[in-house]
């Protein structure tokens, strides 16, 4: 049956005269293709032996006609002559004429054979159906999303039919209960960056993984005499066991070969001040479950850090103020916060009180705080007076002593690392050790100075000692203080093989010889460590979309066990640690080892540790002169890692809401003295900036300004992450790099700046233009001992109409009611909801330009609206506003052909095919949530984020509106599993992507009708409110009043 | 029609007459007011004079104008090529201001058609002899801005090759068009506007059609107005009938005057926007309309008179009526102006209220004073006899009321949508170079249409010009007979 056949030429003889084929396909591939033929004995060869089998002639036991069968001479002739008897040879008698006509008739043909083609992979239909996987329904799997400091989040990777689509929180693992950031929601584009290194090159050729192990193992077996003298590896933090124990192993291999980490965002200061204080490496983490009072010195506590999903949720249950009262009452307890800062930050959006000063200051407040406190060792810094903080600081320091064992005191990775010794001493004082505040065994495998680790690296380097160098995806390159020089020592004659290992072939990887593309987590499995130690397992939900190689077997080359997959590497820990197959196949499927968090362990603080520190910070607080730069990663492009994530550039960033650029955050008193207005100009919602020349050391950037309340004056704060010159399309040349300006002793703040306008503008691109409220109530809000005094504060802000002041009776909801409630007092305005809505609903990027044009399509919004003094604001309020699916909906009474529309279960709809774009609804919209395709903004072409696509969500055409949907996929969805359950949709079971996403849980979502429902006891409440309900569009998304709770001694409001 | 008419007008100059003989009637305006039509002409030379403009060669001067109108056009088309091969995104509009130059150009064009129909209709049955002169012209320029109009609504939508999904018709979709919808309305209001426009316009000119084709030379231009002439012989019943026809469609079109800037203003007024959202609007709109209407007029009927020597026809009479129709009309509009920051005020409602203070002092003021100085101080002017007989003060009065009457639509679309009820969503519009081309695009397809017509088509309605001559008023009582005489 697999016989190559000759077929015989047509009687003219002009035919194509081979016409190799598999009997079966004829699918004229050329005989790369397998053929598969159901059943056929024949599965495993190939075809296109090129006559080589035709040999097998004698008596065949199949035949297809007589001639065959007996051998016959006439018709071995027809089968191994290439041109039969009569047929004319192509040769010396061709004219051109006819040779012409030959080749065209060939090409045409030839073409027509392409359209048919079929596509050169093998084709393995189900024989049986696989377990689990049924096609349309998703499944998900438990996995781990790396975060920055080499920390896992315990995620959820949804995937439809082998593509990971979407990443919920794993609401089993300790990190994140079910909530994620906007990186891991953005991970998912990541995984199919388009722009992600596709191959292995070596000076930019392309060359194979075997040619790689080659160059590696012939420059390592040279090492091995040496005891891998030569032999350094660069990575960055790391808390993966599995990887541990294979650099453990290439150590071992190799004992004189030196293992560096560097992160140029890490956990540093924290690190050293660490040590300082207990002498030892301890990890800390914070129960703020248990917190009554919280200080941040310089902490987004809530906003970033491998933590900072599980300490907003615990957060924001001590903030749920009804739900702690008792039934009937309105005296709920709530815990307070104090933020101290320079820069304001997501946690302090929370804040109750809040002072903004300068890093050099906060240090001067912490040593006075602790000295207040009575803190050995502590004194309180000469010649430091703020009259803010002076006001604050013995209210702070009572509270915080009526609050022993219930207290938090946190200072941020940016922070000086005496000021984490402070911090300590204040814990340890209050003791709020072991209580709030937990102690461990440390949680990275080598808890690291990086700056110290790379000065070393440098140094070797430049010293020659350096022969080979594995760098695992981490980019000194952009990101070290230029004062290093790592770049110039990457090109030591002496380094003559190194290797870069990453996502991206970035400017690190410019500066190697070998470069070997990554697997993205979602393709390889790994584990790590979360924020309290628990070890998260990594498993890959799809085939390396682009043949990357995990650092496990780049790593197991090193250990000289090249071949080792990274699930052997990783199981081969696991299982026996675990105890055998199943506990660890439980493992892998619950996406985490239980109990494995690092055990406690607890030191005293050491108190000539803390006078040190407290007189370091006095004097740094003395002595300061000119501006601060103060540096901090992006909450959007993070150190750079996430700059070609277009989810993330897009994201509006936080206070400012700037998407695609990083702005020098500047206080609206420091913009006066600079001379420098904020750019806005009639009510845009971008922004004309100024641009500031910021100087210090020598070095100067050019930089856009925005002129930011609440930032401390005298403070430019510069977001690491930008101005990439080696990355993808996407984040190439987006924004200024600020790492020229930094140096290793002004790593996260550096004194002795100066600015000046240089007198051009630059255009930034914001979603919000405007920043007040008018006195209008949008954001209703009081404190506490308010709110227990007028718990109707916030609906009786307006007057809304009556519901029977109609003709028209009301719709009968009989079955489900969706409805929505958004609890104020607990958006912290990280944006994970929005990231979560771009990831589920497919929405378009529409770049920088678009954004300008106000033109952005994020169906959820968080708007932020200072409260108080515009320049010194009380309190920065933040509101998610998504479609507010009204009962009465403008939008659907102006529609003309009826696209948008109210559904029996009270959601507003949008059906896009219908939609012929009048945009009528979107003027008509008072929250104006509607936003309409005015280009092609969908990525229609792109093939790898076809595959990113939730199928579940139509990709929306040019010139058609859209808006939030409550995610009406998964209303959908639920009812399909009720129904074939036969059972009601349980409350709970449907949460639209924010709901799921929002680390603090501050949406709920539900069915009003189903009276146990937490989104109708939400509703309930005296606090809800509906949004300019005065206008009778009657919200079905509505908002709980925000409330703060300042101490009474300092007799604020809110 | 011209039976009744001219008794009623002859009823009325004697009863003048009479009332100026006995001297306890004294009206300026009756004895100075300058004729409907110059003295001197006969039947023949009004017919001529007419005729003349068709049928004599073309002017020079028409060349050049007419080759800047349709670069013009041209401009509109490749606007409308980069629109629909791009998207709606080369406008300037945006998120909030859904709507920009497209609306306001719509309303713009759609209210300038409504002087055709108000002299045409309206004044033929209220007996207003002084509109003979000018109504075809102004039918024309209906007809012409209505088709200006008509586009928007089309183009604007995001996927226009859909926008006959606004049609009401037996779809296998089993859909209907949302009939709540004031852009439903506007669809019906619209066409319907068009389509009896256009029919009244081309019935009224079958008999001077007729008359171009009896007096026209060439073949091919007697053929053609023969088809277009419907085979029209000047026989009794043919007048009866087309005098029946006439007085139905004026009839018809009478409530379309009122009816059509209504329902285009719903679109603004059930809208819940601050600045849309008010009671006032269709009165104010139709004011509005005819005021834009009646300068559209002027500003292409004077150098068009100058251009052809219609001075006979078009005379300081039209000039002077004309200005205190404007005057009027621009009265109420300002009436508007004043009830819509009376209502901000008085409603103590406090989006109602920023948005007259965000008119007053927000991004936009400029406009909304340059609003105010082309509708409002402007046609103030309009008071002196003196500036409204001047064919140049009425002119330049009539270009401010055009700039004014366009702000004006902007000052209610974009300007009301870019700050509406949430600080956060506020934001701001500019027309962009293609919102401009367009625009511009339009302006050169109406004036084309417009050569077209002057250049082919009798401008002056021949056959009721010639009701106007003194014999016809003393002499004859017949109407056929003289205002259907043919050439033998």
């Amino acid at each position: 049956m697999k016989e190559d056949v000759k077929i015989p030429a047509a009687a003219d003889g002009e035919a194509m005269a081979r016409a190799t084929g598999c009997a079966e396909g004829g699918c004229g591939c050329g005989g790369e293709c397998t053929c598969e033929a159901a059943g056929s004995t024949a599965t495993e060869s190939t075809c296109g032996c090129g006559g080589a089998c035709a040999g097998e002639t004698a008596a065949p036991a199949l035949w297809r006609n007589l001639d065959e069968l007996q051998g016959s001479a006439a018709f071995q002739e027809a089968v191994e002559n290439e041109f039969p008897r009569q047929a004319v040879p192509l040769g010396l008698g061709v004219d051109r004429r006819r040779f012409l006509q030959l080749m065209g008739g060939s090409l045409a043909l030839g073409g027509a054979v392409a359209c048919t083609k079929q596509p050169p992979e093998s084709i393995v239909p189900y024989v049986k159906q696989p377990e689990e996987i049924v096609p349309g329904v998703p499944l998900a799997f438990a996995t781990a999303a790396p975060m920055a400091g080499g920390y896992a989040l315990g995620v959820l990777a949804t995937s439809h039919m082998g593509r990971p689509t979407k990443i919920e929180g794993n609401p089993e693992h300790p990190a994140s209960l079910g909530s994620t950031d906007v990186f891991a929601q953005a991970s998912v584009l990541g995984l199919y960056d388009p722009d992600r290194s596709k191959t292995i090159t070596n000076a930019g050729r392309i060359r194979t993984w075997e040619a790689f192990v080659d160059a590696l193992t012939m420059e390592l077996s040279t090492q091995e005499s040496s005891g891998g003298a030569g032999l350094r590896i660069l990575s960055g933090a790391v808390t993966s066991p599995s990887l541990a124990a294979q650099i453990a192993a290439v150590l071992a291999r190799f004992p004189q070969a030196r293992w560096y980490q560097w992160e140029p965002a890490g956990e540093r200061s924290a690190v050293l001040g660490g040590r300082a204080a207990f002498g030892r490496d301890l990890s800390v983490r914070y129960d703020l479950a248990k917190a009554q009072v919280v200080l941040t010195l310089d902490c987004d506590l809530l906003g970033k850090g491998p933590g900072a999903v599980r300490y907003s949720r615990d957060f924001a249950r001590g903030r749920r103020v009804w739900e702690s009262a008792p039934e009937g009452t309105t005296a709920g307890t709530m815990n307070r916060l104090y933020a101290v800062e320079c820069t304001p930050s997501p946690t302090s959006t929370l804040a109750d009180h809040r002072v903004a000063l300068k890093p050099a200051e906060i240090g001067a407040f912490a040593a006075a705080l602790a000295a207040a406190l009575g803190v050995p060792g502590a004194a309180a810094p000469a010649g430091w007076n703020h009259p803010e903080a002076a006001r604050l600081l013995p209210v702070l320091a009572q509270d915080l002593l009526a609050h022993r064992g219930s207290s938090v005191v946190a200072a941020g990775d940016e922070a000086a690392p005496e000021l984490h010794v402070l911090a300590h001493a204040i814990n340890a004082h209050l003791g709020n050790h072991g209580s709030t505040v937990l102690l461990g065994e440390p949680i990275a495998a080598r808890p690291a100075n990086p700056l110290a680790d790379l000065e070393a690296l440098v140094g070797e380097l430049n010293a020659g000692k350096v022969e080979a160098l594995i760098v695992l995806d981490t980019n000194p390159v952009y990101d070290a203080p230029p004062e290093l020089g790592v770049a110039k020592a990457l090109l030591s004659q002496a380094a003559r093989l190194r290797v870069h290992w990453g996502l991206y072939d970035d400017e690190t990887a410019r500066y190697c010889h070998w470069h070997v593309n990554a697997t993205h987590y979602l393709e390889t499995w790994g584990d790590a460590r979360a924020y309290d130690g628990t070890v998260t397992l990594q498993q890959p939900l799809i085939e390396p979309l682009y043949g990357g190689r995990s650092a496990h077997e780049v790593l197991a080359v090193l250990e000289n066990r090249s071949g080792t997959s990274a699930r052997e590497v990783v199981q081969g820990l696991w299982q026996p640690r675990l105890g055998g197959e199943p506990q660890w196949r439980k493992a892998v499927h619950d996406g985490f080892v239980a109990g494995s968090a690092a055990p406690a362990a607890g030191a005293g603080v050491n108190a000539g540790a803390v006078a040190a520190a407290a007189r370091t910070l006095g004097e740094a607080a003395a002595s300061q002169q000119g501006l601060t730069l103060a540096f901090r990663p992006d909450p959007s492009a993070w150190d750079g890692r996430f700059a070609n994530n277009a989810w993330l550039q897009e994201l509006p960033r936080p206070f400012s809401k700037v998407v695609w650029d990083n702005p020098v955050y500047v206080s609206p008193r420091t913009a006066r003295e600079l001379n420098i207005d904020d750019g806005t100009a009639d009510g845009m919602p971008g922004r004309r900036a100024a641009v500031l020349q910021v100087e210090v050391g020598g070095e100067s950037i050019e930089a856009p300004a925005w002129v930011l309340p609440g930032q401390a004056d005298g403070v430019l704060t510069l977001h690491l992450g930008y101005g990439r010159t080696r990355t993808g399309k996407v984040g190439k040349g987006v924004g200024v790099d600020v790492n020229k300006l930094r140096t290793r002793a002004g790593f996260w703040n550096r004194v002795g700046a100066t600015a000046r306008a240089t007198g051009d503008r630059y255009e930034l691109a914001s979603t919000q233009g405007h920043f007040v409220m008018e006195s209008r109530p949008i954001v209703r809000h009081a404190t506490l001992a308010e709110y227990r005094q007028h718990p109707d504060f916030a609906r009786e802000a307006v007057e809304a109409p009556a519901h029977d002041m109609t003709l028209y009776p009301d719709w009968p909801y009989n079955g489900h009611k969706w409805g929505m409630a958004i609890n104020l007092s607990a958006c912290t305005g990280c944006n994970a909801c929005v990231a979560a809505c771009v990831a589920e609903n497919n929405i378009s990027v529409v770049g920088k330009d678009q954004v300008f044009r106000g033109r952005e399509m994020h169906w959820l919004r968080i708007d932020q609206y200072y409260a108080g003094d515009y320049e010194a604001p009380s309190a920065v309020l933040n509101q998610p506003v998504p479609c507010m699916h009204c009962e009465n909906a403008p939008c659907e009474v102006v529609c003309p052909v009826a696209a948008t529309t109210h559904s029996f279960e009270g959601l507003n709809e949008m059906t896009y095919n219908r939609c012929v774009g009048t945009r009528y609804c979107g003027n008509n919209c008072p929250y104006k949530v509607r936003r309409f395709n005015f280009y092609k903004f969908s990525d229609w072409t792109t093939e790898s984020l076809k595959l990113q696509r939730n199928p579940n969500v139509s990709v929306r055409a040019r010139g058609v509106m859209e808006k939030c949907t409550y995610c009406v996929q998964r209303i959908s969805a639920a009812r399909i599993a009720s129904e074939r359950d036969d059972r009601p949709i349980k409350d709970g079971e449907v949460k639209p992507a924010c709901a799921q996403a929002c680390p603090t849980e501050a949406i709920v979502f539900g069915d009003i009708n189903d009276g146990g429902s937490r989104v109708a006891a939400w509703k309930k409440e005296p606090l809800s409110y509906g949004l300019l309900e005065d206008l009778n569009t009657r919200p079905r998304t509505t908002y709980m009043g925000r409330v703060a709770n300042p101490n009474p001694a300092l007799g604020e409001k809110a | 029609m011209a039976g009744r008419d001219l008794e009623a007008r002859t009823a009325v100059a004697e009863h003048e007459e009479s009332l100026l003989e006995k001297g306890g009637y004294h009206r300026p305006g009756i004895i100075e007011r300058a004729p409907v039509l110059a003295p001197g002409h006969t039947a023949g030379s009004v017919t001529d004079k007419i005729s003349s403009v068709v049928l004599s060669g073309t002017p020079r001067w028409f060349y050049p104008a007419f080759g800047l109108s349709f670069t013009l056009m041209m401009v509109l088309f490749a606007s409308m090529g980069k629109l629909f091969w791009e998207g709606t995104g080369i406008w300037g509009v945006n998120q909030p201001v859904g709507w920009g130059f497209d609306i306001i150009n719509f309303v713009w064009w759609i209210g300038i058609g409504h002087a055709g129909t108000l002299i045409s209709a309206i004044l033929l049955l209220l007996r207003q002899e002084w509109r003979t002169s000018i109504n075809r012209f102004a039918e024309a320029m209906t007809i012409f801005a209505v088709a200006c109009a008509g586009m928007f609504p089309l183009i604007h939508t995001g996927r226009p090759w859909l926008a006959y999904w606004l049609l009401p018709y037996p779809n296998t979709m089993g859909m209907w068009p949302q009939f709540r919808s004031p852009l439903i309305w506007d669809v019906f209001a619209v066409s319907t506007y068009a389509t009896v426009s256009l029919l009244f316009w081309f019935v009224g000119m079958i008999p001077d059609l007729a008359t171009l084709r009896d007096r026209s030379t060439k073949r091919i231009a007697k053929v053609l107005y023969g088809m277009a002439a419907m085979g029209w012989r000047n026989s009794a019943k043919h007048w009866h009938e087309h005098e029946v026809a006439s007085l139905l469609l004026a009839g018809l079109a009478t409530p379309l005057v009122l009816s059509v800037h209504t329902i285009v203003s719903f679109d603004f007024a059930v809208g819940i926007i601050p600045g849309w959202h008010a009671t006032i609007f269709p009165p104010y709109f139709v004011a509005g309309a005819i005021y834009a209407g009646f300068a559209m007029v002027l500003t292409c009927t004077l150098p068009l008179r100058r251009a052809f020597g219609l001075h006979d026809f078009i005379t300081d009479r039209h000039l002077d009526n004309m200005g205190k129709v404007m005057l009027a009309t621009g009265l109420i509009v300002a009436y508007g102006y004043g009830i819509e920051a009376f209502t901000a005020w008085y409603s103590a409602n406090q989006y109602e209220t920023f948005m007259m203070w965000n008119r007053l002092f927000g991004p936009y003021r400029f406009h909304y004073y340059a609003l105010l100085l082309c509708n409002v101080i402007a046609p103030q002017a309009l008071w002196w006899r003196s500036v409204r007989v001047s064919p140049v003060g009425v002119w330049t009065v009539c270009m401010f009321i055009n700039v004014g009457m366009w702000l004006e639509r902007f000052i209610i679309i974009p300007a009301s949508l870019h700050r509406d009820f949430l600080p956060s969503s506020w934001g701001i519009y500019h027309g962009s170079i293609w919102d401009w081309g367009i625009f511009v695009g339009t302006i050169g397809l109406f004036l084309t249409l417009l050569f077209l017509f002057v250049r082919f088509m009798p401008m002056i309605s021949i056959f009721e010009m010639r009701t106007l001559v003194p014999e016809a008023r003393g002499v004859e009582s017949s109407p056929g007979a003289v205002a259907g005489s043919v050439e033998p």
